[in-house]
């Protein structure tokens, strides 16, 4: 812990700093509450420190941004809420299809459209998953507090070089905007990856050819030619209509994630294994969740936790492990029922009790904790 | 221990800044585990506006106020809003140049004339928020005085750093006369 230093610090500018732990030189952004300190952060930070920081004239231009700036070597994010998310859904295909790694933080807040800029909400946990159109790889990371907006975001950065794919960091206003005390930890304490470069001569042939999963590399910027489109490809880069490539190219995009789940997985699970009472909860609301748990364990009610930290894809073999003998899912989230669908999803036997809340207001433990009282357990 | 602290006003009174100078002063100077929230409208200035800081020896879980042992009010909307949130025997801090409740046995009252003395003694009114932290820290002592003014020091903008330390002193005067 030599040199280390505490600091009480906002989840939003956790997020920023974990950018640049990372290895953040590029960021292309449009300000919106309430993601808009991690633009600012950046703004300040990168230009002293030999990155670039660009503000477009809206989140399509925004995305377009880091994603140009992606291919020419740079690690690149942009930030964004709920409206700007929506923009962004179109070219978030276009980076999974031209496999572009890009980190996008989506600080949610209540919908839909402007809905409430300065209230907490989970209202895009869907959209992150099906806003773009097209079967696509998706991957999306939930950070719970303040030192996960750090931890969280620089393995966005990781899985987005590995995968050579775009990444997304669901915050929401709450944990987006809340203070707690974080140690930033040391260069080298947490693993950075990079991607795979090519050799000396800088020349990729192949840009899209993979090896047993893993993604070819990308060009040198300048000392290559490169063909980066959003039609079917070849490994080439051009597109082509042949159906067998269409197929395999198609499949390969999300077979590169989702047969790797050993590195994209990741989830806390408090008191699942004799839970009957199994709570699926993530972000802010997970935060409620956790202390209604602690409140049950304390009269002797079994209930436990199971929170994603990788929401998508959906860590779903544990899950439904602790589902199948859980006699209840409670599934607490401040929108109408988007994680309910995953729940339902996983579990046959038990009942699910969703917890809904799209009032701007937070989900607090009583109210969980309420639906509890006439339980059968 | 866990201690619940809500700061609440209208927008543009400072008082998320006060909270954050609470936090800072609780996490960095006095290792307590401490989160800082805050709720606020879309507007710049006026709306209701509040900002909470738990203080406690254990890891903080849900980050929002809901028993609250101390509060200050700094518009008499938000003291009508969450006087029903504070704790039995909670402790209440209203600017009385401006708030007005009546006294009751559920809740400490402290009554101080916090715009006026501000106005007075510091020829602004933009210290006002600084005033009322002090005098919590001072009634509460939820921490130290010297970890006030660190996190003081720490936090608004350079150059007017003495100018808060001083209603940092203004505001424990205040309240110690209160007393």
């Amino acid at each position: 812990m030599t040199g280390s230093k505490f600091e009480f610090i906002q989840g939003n500018i956790a997020c920023a700093k974990g950018a640049a732990y990372a290895g953040c030189s590029f960021f292309g952004g449009y300000p919106i509450t309430p993601s808009t300190e991690i633009a600012e952060y950046m703004s300040e930070y990168l230009p002293k420190n030999g990155g670039k920081f660009i503000q477009m004239e809206d989140e399509i231009a925004s995305l377009g941004s880091i994603i140009g700036a992606a291919l020419t070597g740079a690690k690149t994010m942009t930030s964004t809420s709920g409206p700007g998310f929506s923009l962004m859904q179109e070219l978030i295909g276009y980076a999974c299809i031209a496999e572009v790694p890009v980190v996008i933080v989506d600080i949610m807040r209540g919908g839909p459209s402007t809905g409430l800029p300065t209230s907490p909400a989970q209202s895009d946990l869907l959209q992150a998953k099906w806003g773009t159109h097209g079967d696509h790889p998706t991957i999306a990371l939930v950070p719970s507090s303040v030192e996960e907006m750090f931890t969280e975001t620089v393995r966005a950065f990781n899985l987005a070089e590995y995968f050579r794919t775009p990444v997304l960091v669901l915050g929401d206003e709450i944990i987006g905007h809340m203070r707690e005390k974080i140690r930033i930890p040391d260069p080298g304490e947490i693993q950075i990856i990079n991607r795979t470069v090519p050799d000396n001569s800088g020349i990729c042939p192949l840009p899209y050819a993979s090896d047993s999963g893993k993604p070819a590399c990308i060009p040198n910027f300048g000392k290559s030619r490169f063909h980066v489109t959003g039609l079917n490809h070849d490994i080439t880069g051009f597109p082509t209509m042949d159906p067998a490539i269409v197929a395999r190219e198609n499949e390969r995009i999300l077979a590169k994630i989702y047969e790797q789940r050993e590195i994209v997985d990741k989830w806390e699970e408090i008191e699942c294994k004799d839970a009957d009472i199994l709570m699926l909860s993530v972000g802010s609301a997970a935060r409620a969740a956790e202390e209604a748990v602690k409140t049950l364990r304390n009269k002797g009610i079994k209930a436990g936790l199971f929170r994603p930290l990788t929401l998508w894809p959906f860590p779903k073999d544990t899950f439904v492990k602790y589902a199948e003998r859980a006699k209840y899912i409670i599934v607490p989230e401040m929108n109408l029922g988007q994680l309910k669908t995953v729940a339902e999803r996983f579990t046959k036997r038990s009942k699910i009790i969703p917890v809904n809340l799209v009032n701007g207001e937070p989900i607090s433990p009583e109210h969980i904790i309420s639906v509890t009282n006439y339980l059968n357990i | 221990m866990k201690y619940e602290v809500r700061f609440s006003g209208s927008g543009g009174q400072g008082i998320i800044l006060a909270s954050v100078i609470l936090g800072t002063a609780a996490a960095i100077y006095e290792n307590k585990e401490t989160v800082q929230s805050q709720a606020y409208g879309p507007e710049a200035r006026g709306g209701a506006s509040k900002a909470d800081v738990i203080i406690s020896d254990e890891p903080v879980g849900y980050p929002k106020a809901r028993e609250i042992d101390a509060m200050v009010c700094l518009s008499q909307k938000a003291a009508k809003k969450y006087i029903t949130s504070l704790k039995k025997g909670g402790i209440v801090i209203i600017d009385s140049d401006f708030v007005d409740i009546p006294e009751s046995k559920k809740y400490k009252l402290f009554k101080l004339p916090m715009s006026s003395t501000t106005l007075d003694k510091m020829g602004k009114l933009i210290a006002l928020n600084i005033v009322s932290l002090s005098a919590l820290v001072s009634i509460t002592k939820i921490i130290s005085h010297e970890a006030l003014e660190k996190a003081i020091t720490d936090s608004v903008p350079k150059g007017t750093e003495s100018f808060n330390i001083e209603a940092a002193l203004i505001g424990k005067t205040l309240a110690e006369t209160a007393k």
